[in-house]
């Protein structure tokens, strides 16, 4: 009923051809955006955006970076947040060191800088695979860390290897509460991640996909692999980038080198495998899980609780219910949330006369 | 009908969390604390100690001035991300917002050290943080307390100083820094490098990667070029290793001096036989044998509602440390509350006047119980660090002994080095530095 597509006729290659053939997917796409663009900021209190949906936001563009390259290219990465870490770094640097950067250039520059590193190492992918590249692209989160604790420059000169994110500005005005950091955010998220939906649909993601399930044939019809690998490492390399650029400016602040390590790109690696490998939406569902869940857990646990429980027995038993949450899902439906919405849509469209 | 239930169960939710507030005698304070994650043992003995401090505070004298202290916990992991998120869901409880928000955790710190300047909460770091945030004219929300990094290598300059009979004996000395390569670790450099230049003395920077767990190769260096002194400024799993390593290399635990994060007995327990000897700086000593760690036992644990579940670790150095944030956040409590009005919860505004009116003389801290315990401070506009004094514990293989009187930083360098810094963050900012000569 809801997903009837009778009378939808699609009369031209383009039609054919559009992000959402399904009408019903277009109106609840702009109900979403609708929703997040106008209501959100309208209803959602500052611990909401500032705590919550920010960081979601951009959690989701990094899995979707990872997800670019994991998921459609096949090219297992442990050096997401070493990225993010490039990113956030040259977007600093290019908006400090350049008088009147506009701040969309300098996380462009972010990006970019970050795409170049990720094309750097993900040189090793053409000859690596599967779990031995993985060992070569933790060679990149621990080198890029490290690089930029012990090179002053980077952080300017700063004892500690801290950087500040400078003010927001664009075109005059300052991005300095909540609710406009958290329309920044999501204004950059939305674009980036209708380009991604673009971008894996287009001969480019098409011969990532190939390049995933066979390189060899992949090759024999004419896709050159050094080509789809090292674009799929630098377009991934560019998203991680942008999130760590609004990481370091909407969301903290004020970053360490530290603060991406090892532990953060696994983070963003369960992600994707929670959220569903190989799919766009997967990445938003699977940041929101990872990063969401813990807190809920620990809000709910106050709640019911209260002081009765000792607080490091709730703490652990946050960490046991949210592992544990992680193994059902992954037992339950392996390919992760969003099949699970695909699996409904097909039925739903289908509805009421399965065969 | 299911909306409508869950309607319901929404509203009652949200009436019981309004009704649970509604008593306004009551001083809220967020505690931030990790109980899980690779810090965990030392969350639960820090954050342990402040609760029953606080405990005990409200089971004696019923609150500051009759106010109750509350309090929840926000379980952080070390995490930054859900430190950030635990400032932003504590900041609005209580009947006056959260009262202070002191994180420990340096990467939480920095994360957000601009925010509570825009929501009026202080950020206490009491040894640890942003060392410059010492100058309280370009930093007026954040009091890194009684000593910061730079204090501390100073101070065990000085008691090397000391130990050596005098500090001109310095001159053509060996100190070796064998230090966790990160930006923690690396925040010794400048003031070693400074000191090393004015008495004379030779530095040797030796980096451990993280965790540190093998550190053949840098003892085997040490072995070769025998220094005099080693400074440990270490964290976690490296500071037992750097013992036991130490140990089979023959190198003299009594030379090995730590940094406070190195002394703790969650560091010398696991080295065992190889720790005896070893000596840390610390800004609280460890112990139970004091009237304030005696009167959380008598006034607590004696009706079963202390936090610890290990009472072992009742005294221990971390534990005592706990007790000294304790202390330190309800005397800026009681400080604001004569200024404000007594009997009534402060806002995160007045208790940030509280602390940096904090005077803890000799004579308050006999009061409270503390003498000997923690070093007495004091707080002013300028000054967000007030003290900057350590003192030295030896472990004699199943205890801390003190072995020295309360050691001082090399003050004039260290202000020195942290009025500069902060004139290049105030600079790079754009923020106008108070003018303290205008502060009531």
């Amino acid at each position: 009923m809801l997903y009837r597509e009778a009378g939808q006729f699609k009369a031209s290659y383009q039609e054919d051809q559009q992000i959402f053939p399904i009408r019903q997917d277009r109106i609840g796409m702009a109900v979403i955006l609708a929703f997040f663009f106008l209501a959100v900021p309208m209803l959602a209190s500052q611990y909401w955006l500032q705590a919550i949906l920010i960081p979601v936001l951009i959690f989701s563009l990094a899995a979707i970076g990872l997800n670019i390259l994991t998921g459609y290219a096949g090219q297992l990465s442990l050096g997401s947040a070493a990225f993010m870490a490039v990113g956030a770094f040259g977007a600093y640097n290019f908006i400090l060191r350049i008088d009147g950067m506009p701040f969309l250039v300098g996380v462009l520059l972010g990006g970019l800088s970050a795409a170049a590193v990720g094309v750097a190492f993900g040189l090793p992918s053409l000859r690596i695979k599967g779990f031995y590249l993985a060992v070569a692209t933790l060679a990149a989160q621990f080198f890029i860390v490290w690089a930029l604790v012990k090179f002053p420059w980077f952080s300017n000169n700063s004892s500690s290897g801290v950087i500040t994110a400078q003010q927001i500005e664009i075109l005059g005005f300052a991005f300095n509460t909540p609710e406009s950091k958290y329309l920044l955010t999501l204004a950059i998220v939305t674009v980036l991640a209708f380009v991604a939906k673009n971008l894996v649909r287009s001969t480019t993601g098409r011969s990532w996909m190939a390049v995933r399930d066979m390189d060899v044939a992949a090759e024999v019809i004419g896709i050159r692999p050094m080509r789809a690998k090292l674009s799929a490492f630098a377009v991934s390399s560019f998203y991680c980038g942008v999130a760590g650029a609004l990481y370091a400016y909407t969301y903290l602040g004020t970053v360490e080198p530290e603060g991406f390590s090892l532990d953060l790109s696994f983070r963003i690696l369960f992600m994707i495998i929670i959220g569903g490998v190989g799919s766009i939406m997967g990445s938003f569902l699977g940041a929101a899980f990872i990063v969401l869940l813990p807190i809920f857990l620990n809000v709910g646990m106050h709640a019911v609780f209260g002081s009765a429980m000792p607080a490091g027995m709730a703490s652990n038993l946050e960490l046991i219910i949210f592992g544990g949450l992680i193994i059902f899902f992954l037992i339950v439906e392996p390919h992760g949330l969003a099949r699970l919405w695909q699996l409904a849509k097909d039925k739903l469209r289908l509805w009421p006369f399965p065969h | 009908m299911k909306l409508k239930q869950t309607a319901l169960i929404g509203a009652t939710i949200a009436g019981l969390l309004a009704t649970g507030y509604a008593a306004a005698q009551e001083q809220f304070i967020g505690l931030p604390s990790y109980r899980v994650g690779p810090f965990g043992s030392n969350g639960a003995s820090l954050y342990g100690g402040w609760i029953d401090y606080m405990a005990m505070v409200n089971a004696r004298d019923g609150g500051v001035n009759g106010v109750k202290l509350t309090w929840e916990e926000c379980e952080t992991e070390y995490n930054n991300a859900r430190g950030v998120e635990c400032y932003e869901r504590l900041k609005n409880k209580g009947p006056t917002g959260n009262s202070v928000f002191q994180p420990l955790s340096t990467g939480i710190t920095y994360s957000v050290l601009e925010k509570v300047a825009q929501d009026k909460i202080p950020l206490v770091t009491i040894g640890y943080g942003r060392t410059d945030a010492a100058d309280g004219r370009v930093f007026p929300w954040v009091f890194p307390m009684i000593t910061t990094y730079w204090s501390q290598a100073s101070a065990i300059v000085n008691y090397i100083g000391q130990k050596s009979g005098g500090m001109d004996k310095l001159k053509g000395k060996k100190i070796g820094l064998l230090y966790h390569d990160s930006a923690y670790g690396k925040e010794s450099h400048a003031i070693i490098d400074k000191l090393a230049e004015k008495h004379g003395f030779e530095v040797q920077k030796i980096a451990v990667a993280n965790p540190g767990n093998e550190q053949q190769a840098q003892w085997l260096q040490i072995r070769q070029s025998k220094p005099d002194y080693v400074i440990l400024w270490g964290w976690g799993v490296m500071n037992a290793t750097a013992l036991r390593t130490a140990a089979k290399t023959g190198y003299s635990r009594d030379k090995i001096i730590g940094v406070w994060w190195s002394g703790s007995e969650e560091d010398t327990i696991p080295a065992g036989d190889a720790a005896k000897g070893y000596v840390a700086a610390g800004f609280n000593v460890a112990g139970a044998n004091y009237p304030v760690i005696k009167d959380i036992q008598s006034q607590v644990y004696a009706k079963n509602a202390g936090n610890m579940e290990d009472k072992n670790r009742i005294g221990s150095v971390l534990y005592n440390r706990g007790v000294v944030h304790g202390i330190i956040t309800v005397e800026a409590i009681r400080t604001a509350q004569e200024k404000y009005g007594k009997g009534k919860p402060m806002t995160g505004e007045q208790i940030r006047w509280g602390f940096e009116n904090l005077n803890l003389d000799s004579q308050r801290l006999a009061a409270l119980g503390a003498t000997g315990f923690m070093p007495d401070l004091k707080i002013s506009c300028e000054d967000h660090e007030g003290g900057g004094k350590v003192k030295f514990q030896q472990w004699d293989g199943t205890q801390w002994k003190v072995v020295s009187d309360w050691v001082e930083a090399d003050r004039p360098l260290v202000r020195g080095m942290i009025e500069e810094s902060a004139a290049a963050y105030a600079k790079e900012k754009g923020i106008t530095p108070r003018d303290c000569s205008k502060e009531s």
